[in-house]
């Protein structure tokens, strides 16, 4: 009975996401009927990559127990520096070693994180903000801070590359392109990492508590480290997709959207304290965010209140299942 | 060098361990053999922590040696420790309270055998497999957050049995259990022992499992001071040992019966906890509350204070009628509680002693519109005399005191508010033989000065020796009173769980 309850709870706020989901379309399309078409739904599913990618990373830092605010200024920079760095070296890489070359960035300022938080034993909120404005006022000061939109002709390339495009009956276009598969593999491969082996596993154990971790021999450090560098390497696939596809490269753009990933991660049911966290409550999360920051104008609601939507949101969905918790608990005391 | 017996398991021969310049352990000797369960007592700060980390590895001793199997070491690494079979339970489990019951069971195991990748059915074998020989069943796929503490000590042991161990050590195992999951336990403790793997008990509180242990060590101040079979010891001498002094026992309740009834709990009742209670409380008796985990004592206990909202009844101080639910109206009425979990209810353990002394009265040190910070001083230095509390000052932090001296802090807190009704919920959960001892005579002594006092407590011997009555609850109802003098512990054991 109890632990049936406490199962429900788990499963909560992915129920009650899903649900707004749900509520938002049904909305959306009576206002607009046009809302529900193949159109929306590829537009909605292009502009979930990136976010989603790090939404994917920034869960993982939770699990362990941690925080990473500073993954945009990792994909900002990675990005960045890896199309200064084609351009000026061999502007005619195929798009798959450009993309290679970012993530490998990504990785390094990820383990430059992983430094502090593991052998240094910082706290990883403090590390993160501090390093956030670190990367970003190095690429900033030293790299460049000219947007380039001769982009180098694979990264066009890539933004081209489509699943399947076409045009609906109605007569609008719509394309999948196969940076949607970035994302899917991202997903596919998390999905493994955390289920399927001792690594992923361990990173559940040392969120859910630090101390036994190493009281049973886990490798603590190995697997923070791990986990700082997997978040910068995701960070600089999503930092690059964002180019691409952006057929721009702007050294200002992303910062300034870590909160909004963050709060797609615990709206899909991560908790701050550690241990707690699934793939399918973040990708509702960022669907719900992305569904917001794109179509509340079609409801209507003007999009300058997409940050107070996206506020009530969080204080609801984090504050709803977490109340009725505390009302179970005062009810069985 | 030393005669190897073929059951002797581990041995440690002339333990020294010096932290600086501090001697923790000073030349002990210590032997477990195969199959064993041993009492390792001893009070705070006796040694006897620093005797476990120096068995698992995790400390090194400054001298000394080490035999297991008969092979010698000067030290043990923790690697080598889990190798050898030792395994142990600490008093908070280190459990994953994310994960599930199998994974918790069997992850030291899969970690141990150097996969890579995580297997579902075998992590689900072994622990199915730890747990059926200890015979208990609990589901496998529950987790841990959400099962009892009973079962959560279970799981512990599991994953002991889980990754081989030879010798399991239990850091203080019975301190988070009722009377009747004491006897499951042990019931647990004699399989183990014959399926041949040795048990360690280490504890304060130790009369309750002696009944199944064949050895005795109790060290005092790093020291052995005493060692035998454990049929040669009883919870008097172990006392005796443990502090190297015949522990008082406190006196008998006075009369009381012409004080003034300061409390009337008039049909009193909560749905799904408690109903139907009723009883009085007279100036300077002590009234005890005991009942099994779940028989509404602690929901009662709560509710005196306020903090449990009950749903019919009513609560009179001296004929006044105090609001129900509202702990702040229980405590102007002159009603205080002390928790029974003080670390996380009770106290503030990073502040200072003063601070947690005068959190709440400082409008009684108010002199214009700032602190009078002189008389929080003195009052936060009488109360450390008065209730003897060993602290350096009145700024140390509460954390860095033993159970017993943050208990008088809790304590000092409500006195300090003079009330004249006092309830304690586990006023000695988690402290020593000595400190208890104390703490009992505190109480008389709080009793004798006018104040009504009520012990919740399962702990029966200090119902015993600082209760007047005693009611019983079961089922959220009081099933009996029983007058102190009029049963024993045996009997009233057996009536608790009758």
């Amino acid at each position: 009975m109890n632990r049936l309850s406490l199962k429900n709870l788990a499963t909560r706020n992915e129920t009650l996401v899903a649900v707004v989901i749900v509520a938002f379309c049904l909305l959306a399309t009576f206002s607009d009927p046009l809302f529900l078409s193949v159109t929306t739904l590829t537009d909605l599913m292009r502009a979930s990559v990136v976010i989603g990618i790090l939404a994917v990373a920034a869960m993982m830092v939770l699990i362990s127990g941690g925080i990473d605010v500073s993954f945009t200024a990792i994909a900002v920079f990675a990005m960045y520096s890896t199309t200064v760095l084609t351009l000026a070296v061999m502007p005619d890489m195929p798009w798959y070693f450009i993309f290679a070359i970012s993530i490998g960035i990504g990785a390094c300022l990820g383990a430059i994180n992983g430094f502090f938080v593991v052998i240094c034993r910082l706290p990883t909120l403090i590390v993160t903000l501090g390093t956030l404005s670190v990367f970003r006022g190095f690429l900033l000061t030293f790299i460049g801070s000219q947007r380039i939109s001769a982009l180098p002709p694979e990264m066009r390339g890539f933004s081209r590359m489509m699943i399947a495009r076409g045009t609906t009956e109605a007569g609008s276009f719509y394309a999948i392109p196969w940076a949607v598969a970035a994302l899917v593999i991202v997903v596919l491969l998390t999905l493994f990492i955390l289920h399927k082996t001792m690594l992923g596993r361990s990173i559940f154990a040392i969120g859910g508590s630090l101390e036994s971790a190493r009281r049973i021999g886990i490798n603590v450090r190995g697997a923070q480290f791990f986990v700082y560098c997997y978040v910068g390497a995701l960070a600089g696939l999503a930092g690059i997709i964002h180019g691409a596809m952006g057929r721009m490269a702007d050294p200002f753009s992303l910062v300034g959207l870590e909160l909004s990933v963050i709060a797609a991660v615990v709206l899909g049911g991560a908790r701050l304290i550690g241990g707690y966290g699934t793939l399918t409550g973040t990708l509702l999360g960022v669907s719900l965010i992305v569904l917001v920051e794109n179509s509340l104008i079609v409801v209507g609601i003007p999009s300058t209140w997409q940050f107070v939507t996206i506020g009530l949101l969080i204080l609801l969905g984090t504050g709803l299942p977490a109340w009725q918790a505390k009302r179970a608990a005062a009810k069985s005391a | 060098m030393s005669k190897h017996d073929d059951d002797t398991f581990i041995e440690l021969k002339g333990i020294v361990k010096q932290y600086g310049g501090v001697t923790a352990l000073d030349g002990v000797d210590f032997r477990v053999k195969t199959g064993e369960a041993i009492c390792l007592a001893g009070e705070n700060g006796s040694g006897k922590s620093t005797l476990i980390k120096i068995l698992v590895g995790v400390e090194q001793p400054t001298s000394g040696q080490i035999f297991v199997d008969g092979k010698p070491y000067s030290h043990l690494n923790p690697r080598q420790a889990a190798a050898s079979g030792i395994s142990v339970i600490f008093q908070d489990f280190s459990l994953f309270s994310n994960l599930t019951v199998a994974e918790n069971i069997a992850f030291a195991t899969q970690l141990s055998g150097k996969k890579r990748l995580f297997d579902r059915g075998a992590t689900r074998r072994i622990a199915q497999e730890a747990l059926d020989r200890i015979g208990v069943d609990i589901d496998l796929d529950a987790r841990v957050e959400t099962i009892p503490v009973a079962h959560k000590q279970l799981v512990a042991i599991c994953r002991g049995l889980a990754s081989n161990a030879r010798l399991i050590i239990m850091d203080e195992p019975t301190t988070a259990l009722t009377g009747r999951e004491v006897q499951a336990l042990l019931g647990i403790i004699r399989k183990l022992k014959d399926s041949g793997i040795a048990v360690v008990f280490v504890s304060h509180k130790l009369a309750e499992v002696l009944e199944v242990c064949e050895e005795v060590f109790v060290l005092r101040n790093g020291k052995n001071v005493a060692e035998g079979p454990a049929r040669d010891f009883n919870a008097a001498s172990l006392t005796r040992h443990m502090t190297g002094r015949d522990v008082p026992e406190a006196k008998p309740p006075l009369n009381i019966d012409r004080a003034e009834t300061l409390l009337v709990v008039n049909q009193l009742g909560k749905e799904g906890a408690f109903e139907d209670i009723n009883f009085e409380l007279k100036a300077g008796e002590v009234l005890g509350i005991s009942g099994v985990l779940g028989s509404g004592r602690t929901s009662l206990a709560k509710a005196l204070f306020g903090l449990v909202a009950p749903s019919k009844g009513s609560i009179t101080l001296s004929g006044k009628n105090i609001p129900l639910g509202n702990p702040i109206a229980a405590t102007q009425a002159g009603i205080g509680y002390v928790p029974e979990d003080r670390l996380t209810e009770g106290l503030f353990l990073t502040q200072s002693i003063i601070r947690n002394v005068s959190v709440g009265r400082f409008d009684h040190h108010r002199s214009g519109g700032f602190l009078d910070l002189t008389s929080l001083v003195d009052e936060a230095r009488g109360w450390i005399e008065k209730l003897r509390i060993k602290a350096p000052d009145y700024d140390a932090e509460v954390k860095s005191l033993s159970g017993g001296n943050q208990q008088r802090v809790a304590l000092a807190r409500w006195l300090s508010q003079t009330p004249r009704v006092l309830v304690l919920n586990g006023p000695s959960v988690g402290v020593d033989v000595g400190s208890k001892a104390d703490i009992h005579a505190i109480i008389r002594e709080l009793a004798d000065s006018g104040i009504g006092i009520v012990v919740i407590s399962d702990d029966l011997p200090e119902l015993l020796t600082t209760c007047g009555r005693i009611l019983m609850m079961k089922d959220g109802r009081i099933d009996s009173i029983v007058m102190a003098g009029e049963m024993d512990e045996i009997e009233l054991a057996a009536k608790l769980v009758s």
